[in-house]
């Protein structure tokens, strides 16, 4: 649903159901809506059985690289001897994503019941759940249903009465955007500084505290619960565009846009009726210029490449960009496309770990370069040296990082080229945002 | 002797600039809480971040006495948990005004108005300027990258609080709860 606005007709609300019902958050409450029985389910069945439900069901990460999940969970060898961790990234901080906040803030036995049955189809004993520190709200009520949760027996030594052991701990975050990477959560998890490490060896081979680890999203584990009540077909059949995309998709909506909120439909939902529709619009009297879809990492989108997408993974990379995180940042005219995108490139600069030297240096320039031509002191050769910077970010680093900056940068002056030069030529172009700086 | 003698340890002592000698925090409930997550990780290392927030929760900041404690406790040197300390945002190096106020403007919450949000907060507070405590030292006011909260333009934390929906309007009718 659109919370906090009442769900819309063309919405599939699957996980955002129970958006904004406070007895949903307690164990009482979940279970009176079905909750656990899956759990229950699960624990019935063999693992491999659990991981071939959600191979068929297509569901794919929901973190923003799409991988498929059933496949990433096969990855983990049961009877090898080793403890096998499952961590879930709660660590949401990609600027325009909020719909794992909502998740943890509405229905946390959802998100329990998730890892509990990923942790049990990988043979895990022990899951984190990886929770950035500033969502102080998410973090008191997911602590709160973890306790509920160990004290009626649902997990801990005995999980649901099975002689199985599952423990569910919250790990909470201390600042630092680059421990959503999923390399970089595993360090941070482990006691030390958020820096990447590189693959291979990958996670499943050698993860946190170097045993096999499968890292999971939040969206992701919450989805699970359902696919397993109904079935992978149940599952696949919300579609309405290629078979490689399956179930609903939460899009967490804001920037100028009539109804920010967290949306859910299926895939494949037509992006235009979107957000001309479903989330409102443009603000009265003002019109849409402009669409970051999947978070600031991935391309910016013209309006004309936005009302042609349809929502699904292949859908978006179609129209110039990708699904990413389903954070849609919505831009409209009164905006200057230089001050968002000098914005964006700070951020990065910023949130740069500082291990590798295209990304430090890389990130730090771009932003001195972008802002000053914001500023009005930019030249013509800047632009061409921030494609050139741009170029040297992509693909030569630990993590993508280095990339998420050089995209709205290089997509932006290749879509939005007009704007940049009108600064750059001493024209202002745009009163609001011009008139502050 | 000459060579890469040890340093004099006693000469790098912090407490030296600090008034008063260090009372150790994990003691009591504080020691029952450690004790408590060291038990969720299979090695002692993987509790810093933890202990770290309950070093902040007890005393508002992280003192370089109190790195050097949660370094005893968890078979760490100081300068490790430092260098742990110094990368993330969120760890205070230096104590803070009664309010720290953070107000995030990153680009979604930034084409939502989140610059004239602290602005405002800036006015209000009478800090004046980012980061710079105020006059009766209540308020500090920064600016923080993304809280992940954008549909509620503009987020705000006031200490643990998390604030949405931040506008110049409403800028005062917030600050004034906090009187």
């Amino acid at each position: 649903m659109g919370y906090p606005h009442p769900s819309h007709a063309r919405e599939t609300p699957v996980l955002s159901r129970h958006f904004g019902e406070e007895e949903a958050r307690t164990l009482d409450g979940w279970k009176k809506r079905g909750g656990y029985q899956a759990l229950e389910k699960a624990l019935t069945m063999a693992p491999g059985d659990i991981v071939n439900i959600v191979k068929e069901s297509g569901l794919r990460g929901r973190g923003g690289a799409g991988f498929p999940t059933g496949m990433k969970w096969s990855f983990m060898k049961p009877g090898d001897g080793k403890p096998h961790y499952l961590c879930c990234n709660a660590d949401e901080s990609e600027p325009g994503t909020f719909k794992d906040r909502e998740v943890m803030r509405w229905t946390p036995h959802a998100l329990i019941e998730g890892c509990a049955i990923g942790s049990y189809a990988i043979g895990a004993e022990t899951c984190y759940i990886y929770i950035r520190g500033e969502f102080t709200e998410p973090l008191v009520v997911m602590e709160r249903a973890v306790r509920e949760a160990y004290d009626a027996g649902v997990i801990g030594p005995n999980a649901m009465g099975t002689g199985k052991r599952i423990d569910v701990h919250i790990h909470k975050g201390a600042g630092a955007y680059i421990c959503g990477e999923e390399t970089a959560l595993m360090e941070s998890l482990e006691g030390r500084r958020g820096n990447p490490r590189i693959k291979p060896p990958f996670p499943a081979v050698s993860g946190v505290f170097g045993q096999p680890t499968t890292i999971n999203n939040v969206e992701t584990l919450a989805a699970v619960p359902e696919i397993l009540m109904k079935g992978a077909d149940w599952y696949k059949g919300m579609c309405l565009s290629n078979p490689k995309s399956t179930g609903t998709k939460l899009y967490s909506v804001c920037g100028n846009i009539r109804r920010p909120g967290t949306y859910e439909v299926v895939m494949g939902f037509p992006f235009g009726e979107f957000l001309h529709d479903v989330c409102g619009g443009a603000i009265e009297r003002r019109k849409l210029k402009a669409v970051i879809p999947g978070g600031a990492s991935v391309p910016i989108q013209t309006m004309a490449e936005a009302e042609a997408t349809l929502m699904d993974y292949e859908g978006f990379v179609a129209q110039g960009s990708m699904l990413g995180s389903g954070g849609v940042i919505v831009i409209d005219e009164k905006q200057s496309m230089v001050r968002v995108i000098a914005r964006l490139a700070r951020f990065f600069a910023h949130e740069s770990c500082g291990q590798c030297t295209q990304c430090r240096e890389g990130t730090a320039w771009t932003t001195k370069i972008v802002e000053r031509i914001r500023d009005g002191q930019g030249t013509m050769e800047d632009l061409d040296t921030l494609l050139s910077i741009g170029e040297n970010m992509t693909g030569t680093t630990i993590c993508v990082l280095s990339d998420s900056c050089a995209v709205p940068v290089m997509s932006g002056i290749k879509k939005f080229r007009g704007e940049f030069e009108a600064l750059i030529h001493g024209k202002r172009v745009h009163s609001v945002m011009t008139q502050v700086a | 002797m000459g060579g890469f003698e040890s340093p004099d340890m006693a000469a790098h002592d912090s407490s030296a600039h600090e008034s008063a000698p260090h009372v150790p925090v994990f003691t009591g409930p504080r020691r029952q809480e450690l004790d408590a997550i060291l038990a969720k990780y299979p090695n002692k290392m993987a509790a810093l971040l933890p202990a770290l927030w309950i070093v902040q929760g007890e005393r508002g900041w992280i003192s370089e006495d109190s790195m050097a404690e949660v370094a005893s406790e968890l078979d760490l040197t100081p300068a490790y948990v430092k260098g742990v300390v110094t990368f993330y945002t969120m760890y205070h190096q230096h104590p803070v005004p009664k309010y720290f106020i953070q107000v995030c403007t990153t680009s979604p919450c930034g084409i939502c108005g989140a610059e004239d949000v602290v602005k405002a907060l800036l006015r209000h507070t009478g800090a004046g300027e980012l980061g710079v405590p105020s006059p009766d030292n209540r308020f500090a006011v920064i600016e923080v990258e993304c809280l992940g909260a954008c549909g509620f333009a503009t987020p705000i934390m006031i200490n643990e609080e998390f604030v949405e929906s931040v506008t110049v309007d409403n800028v005062q009718e917030v600050l004034a709860r906090l009187a």
